[in-house]
């Protein structure tokens, strides 16, 4: 099953996190108790207990929560945000653990809310073609409530069978099918939310919202647990293709195969998938779970077509022209679903594939724009020999999405932290040749120190606006997404040089 | 208003507004102008237009993806991307019939800043779902960005989903990065003559939920369908729904006859091929059928099971003509000018289904006093405030055009 595998044993404690508010902790019994009054049966505050929510899946950064509480009902999180609002308790929001950033990474002072317990589909609505789902339901769960019918949700993050729906809101989770079908974003209608005051709110419905104000459905989702905690998610549900088929291309350079990704993407063709592995890759999957995959190439990619059995047919033929345009050493269609299946089987099982050839492995994850992939997969093995670190690479190729796996061993003094430069060095070449820090994972931790790459202090000023708008106090999830954290009230100040035009220039209008 | 200020490039949009900071002075943002009449009416002394901030900055077919200054002219870049067999799939609707008033066409900025979309919608998303990065003006006069140029992107808050749709409230954009999709080979239209309203909503569901990557799904009632200017929709003496498919020719061929035969049982089945196909949505995208007359025009977004329920709870109240749109989930009524009765009978309407209306066309003076957008949740209108004053602190950036004192 497709899973995502984090091997790494080693923990770090250097990550400079906010620094925990001694008073707050003083008063921990206090908290424990006011929590246990709102969640009788959900607060855990034992140690031991604490450990299994002390990291999410970038398990590098590890922390023991104040204590973790477990809401079930909507009134309850409410009450624990009006509690923690008053007392000035920091909160740190947690859907199923899986985030890949570090988004639910536990604070010392802060109280973890696991949305675990908000575990059910409330209605699926045929006729509007949509799913009314607790936020703690899992992302496959969606899927299968929907498929004896012949439905599905489109995003499909590869950890989908653990990671929750909530979790995919507030990291805007993305999956090998969004260059066709969107990301998370693309996909919700309507969401319930406690903003960090308690105030419980909708935006949305079950329909297309339109002048319905601001967009706060779209600022939320993918908002990293800063905005507010959703409570309650409404996703649209698409019919499933009449017709899915795969295909395998290997090709002799990586330059070839970033070719004939643009050669088809240009063609007017959107495969529903679109996905590459470079040699390292290809072999490692190969190893483990033999899908038959070619070895003598260097490049793979993975397409796949979907629609009506006659678009397929036809888009399929027009795919392997242009692959064997651009110089393809192999061409091969899947004709059943157990082979298309079985061509998936090498991709999704990539992660742990390379887990076994190496003890620790990162993984990346930026995006660049198509036409710079050639290029990019070069300096990144430039910078592989400079860091003297191997990294395979897995990727969205469709829309430009990166994973690097940059393999280390982290009982070797220093590997790791050489593979975390290494993959900064990765981020800042994104950035350099028009991409972005994340395309899919988000910030969090993780890339929070280099986010002025891509923004100046302006930028970072008017997104840390927009929180000072939900969050006045920074209680929510503080230390994540933003390196410097800003005064409210200070960065509302407006220097006004009242009465004097402060542009000379201004006859120009 | 006196003249408007004209800003030729992103640092005289920055000191335009840093001007207007200087002077509290609230300032009217200003594109193609073709949408002046779409929401409230702004009060201001002065105008910033944002016309001759035009070009495309970046556009290579391959990628999917245009960067352009935010006055450039929609014509231009619809007419950019069609020589490279590319269009925008949400479908930019132009209302300038609707409305009346501006000759020249819209603006790219203005288009994302009104979140407009077309029939597409429910297969390709909105205007907001297509744009990736932005860069504008914020109303402390500081020239921000945010997104990317990249269709994959999670960095920081997604702060363009706000400005899409905030009517110039939040920023003056300067510069927008927006998806664009392939233009299929080919499509065609399926239409069943005669169906009732709630009929005509069943089998919009039943194309919805079949197989067949229907991209278009709307109905006119037989008045409306007799103002067509396509000939067998005007022709045809009777309602007419309509479905609509696209993609590679042999794909449009197989689903044709798919939907022919599914609802063949129900009525009389006409096909456009492509111009006639063309021509009919165009129409029903600008609502070209309410266009040139003088009555009150509201668009309503429910789910779309509810779009007839609705339709026949506002004709219990008052007198309203339909277009269905979106598989039922935009419903334009056109209304009789008592504002407040029609308000009072469309909202409520909307409500029952957990929908929401927007006034489009009104005079000014109705749009001055009445609600234009749905009005906001108590708890939603606080943080609506918070949200543009961290924008806008002094609200100058087109105060009330959205909501009043706001």
């Amino acid at each position: 099953m497709p899973r995502v595998v984090i091997p790494v044993r080693c923990v770090k404690t250097d990550m400079r996190m906010p620094v925990p508010d001694t008073p707050t902790i003083a008063r921990r019994q206090q908290i424990v108790g006011a929590l246990r009054r709102i969640v009788p049966d959900g607060v855990i505050a034992d140690e031991a207990a604490m450990r299994p929510y002390e990291c999410d899946g970038l398990a590098v950064y590890r922390q023991i929560p104040l204590v973790v509480v477990l809401p079930s009902t909507v009134e309850q999180v409410s009450a624990i945000l009006r509690y923690c609002n008053a007392n000035n308790v920091k909160i740190v929001p947690r859907g199923a653990g899986t985030s890949l950033s570090g988004g639910a990474l536990p604070l010392a002072d802060a109280v973890t809310i696991g949305l675990g317990r908000f575990n059910r589909i409330l209605e699926i609505d045929w006729d509007n073609r949509c799913v009314v789902a607790q936020p703690g339901v899992t992302n496959l769960a969606i899927t299968n409530a929907v498929q004896h019918r012949g439905f599905y949700y489109a995003p499909d993050p590869s950890s989908q069978i653990a990671c929750s729906i909530g979790g995919n809101v507030a990291e805007n989770a993305g999956g090998v099918h969004c260059l066709k079908y969107g990301l998370t974003t693309n996909n919700v209608l309507g969401l319930q939310i406690v903003l960090p005051d308690g105030e419980v709110v909708r935006v949305g419905g079950r329909h297309q919202p339109e002048g319905e104000g601001y967009d706060l459905m779209g600022l939320l989702t993918g908002s990293e647990g800063l905005l507010g905690i959703v409570t309650e998610v409404t996703v649209r549900i698409l019919r499933k293709p009449e017709t899915v088929r795969a295909m395998l291309m290997g090709f002799a350079s990586n330059e070839a195969a970033g070719d004939a990704v643009a050669a088809i993407i240009g063609a007017g063709v959107v495969p529903a998938g679109l996905e590459m592995m470079d040699r390292l890759a290809i072999h490692a999957a190969e190893e483990f779970v033999h899908a038959g995959y070619p070895l003598d190439v260097e490049a793979l990619l993975i397409a796949e077509l979907d629609g009506p059995q006659a678009e397929v047919d036809y888009l399929v033929e027009r795919v392997a022209a242009i692959a064997a345009r651009c110089g393809a050493a192999c061409v091969r269609v899947s004709a059943s679903e157990d082979e298309r299946l079985r061509f998936w089987a090498g991709r999704k099982a990539a992660f742990p594939a390379v887990g076994r050839i190496s003890p620790d492995y990162l993984c990346m994850d930026g995006t660049i724009p198509r036409r710079r992939l050639a290029e990019v997969l070069a300096r990144i093995r430039a910078l592989s020999e400079k860091h003297g670190l191997r990294v395979a690479n897995v990727f969205h190729a469709g829309d430009g999405n990166l994973h690097p796996l940059i393999l280390f061993d982290a009982n070797r003094p220093g590997e790791l932290e050489r593979a975390e430069e290494f993959g900064a060095d990765i981020l800042r070449l994104c950035v350099e040749v028009g991409g972005v820090l994340t395309g899919e994972h988000g910030v969090g931790v993780e890339k929070r120190d280099l986010m002025p790459v891509m923004f100046d202090e302006v930028d970072l000023e008017q997104q840390q606006r927009v929180k000072c708008a939900f969050d006045a106090g920074g209680l929510l999830n503080p230390g994540k997404v933003f390196p410097t954290l800003h005064n409210c009230a200070e960065m509302g100040r407006l220097r006004v040089s009242g009465g004097q035009l402060p542009f000379p220039d201004l006859p120009r209008f | 208003m006196g003249d408007p200020l004209i800003a030729t490039d992103e640092a005289s949009a920055r000191d335009a507004i840093g001007w207007a900071v200087s002077e509290k002075t609230p300032i009217e943002i200003m594109g193609g102008g073709t949408k002046r009449a779409l929401g409230r009416p702004i009060q201001v002394a002065r105008g910033l237009s944002l016309a001759g901030l035009s070009g495309i900055e970046d556009y290579e077919p391959s990628e999917l993806v245009m960067t352009a200054w935010a006055g450039t002219s929609l014509a231009e870049i619809e007419a950019t991307l069609a020589a490279n067999g590319q269009r925008l799939a949400f479908e930019p609707p132009d209302y300038r019939a609707l409305l009346g008033g501006a000759a020249d066409g819209a603006t790219i900025g203005a288009v994302f800043s009104c979140n407009l979309a077309g029939p597409r919608r429910t297969a390709a998303g909105a205007a907001r779902d297509h744009l990736l990065g932005i860069r504008g003006v914020n109303g402390r006069g500081e020239i921000f960005k945010a997104g990317g140029r990249v269709v994959k992107n999670v960095t920081g808050f997604d702060l363009c989903k706000l400005v899409a749709g905030s009517f110039g409230t939040l920023a003056a954009l300067t510069q927008v990065t927006f998806r664009v999709f392939p233009i299929p080979e080919a499509e065609a239209t399926v239409l069943v003559i005669g169906l009732l309203e709630q009929d005509a909503v069943a089998v919009m569901i039943e194309g919805a939920q079949s197989p067949h990557e229907v991209s278009g799904a709307a109905h006119l009632p037989a008045g409306i369908a007799a103002l067509s200017g396509v000939s067998a929709v005007g022709g045809a003496g009777r309602a007419v729904t309509a479905l609509r498919v696209e993609g590679p020719a042999p794909s449009v061929v197989h689903r044709v006859a798919a939907l022919r035969r599914c609802f063949a049982p129900l009525g009389e089945i006409e096909v456009l091929e492509a111009e006639g196909s063309q021509a009919f949505w165009r129409e029903v995208r600008d609502v070209t059928p309410f266009a040139g007359d003088s009555r009150l025009v509201w668009r309503l977004a429910v789910p779309p099971a509810g779009g007839a329920a609705v339709v026949a709870e506002v004709g219990r109240r008052i007198e309203a003509e339909a277009i269905l749109d979106r598989g039922g989930g935009c419903v334009w009524l056109a209304t009789a000018q008592k504002a407040e009765e029609a308000a009072g009978a469309v909202r409520d309407a909307a409500a029952t289904v957990g929908g929401s209306a927007t006034l489009i066309r009104a005079p000014e003076a109705v749009r001055s006093h009445a609600d234009v957008f749905p009005p906001l949740a108590a708890g939603l209108r606080d943080l609506t405030a918070r949200v543009k004053r961290a924008f806008d602190p002094l609200g100058l950036l087109n105060p009330g055009r959205m909501y009043a004192g706001l």
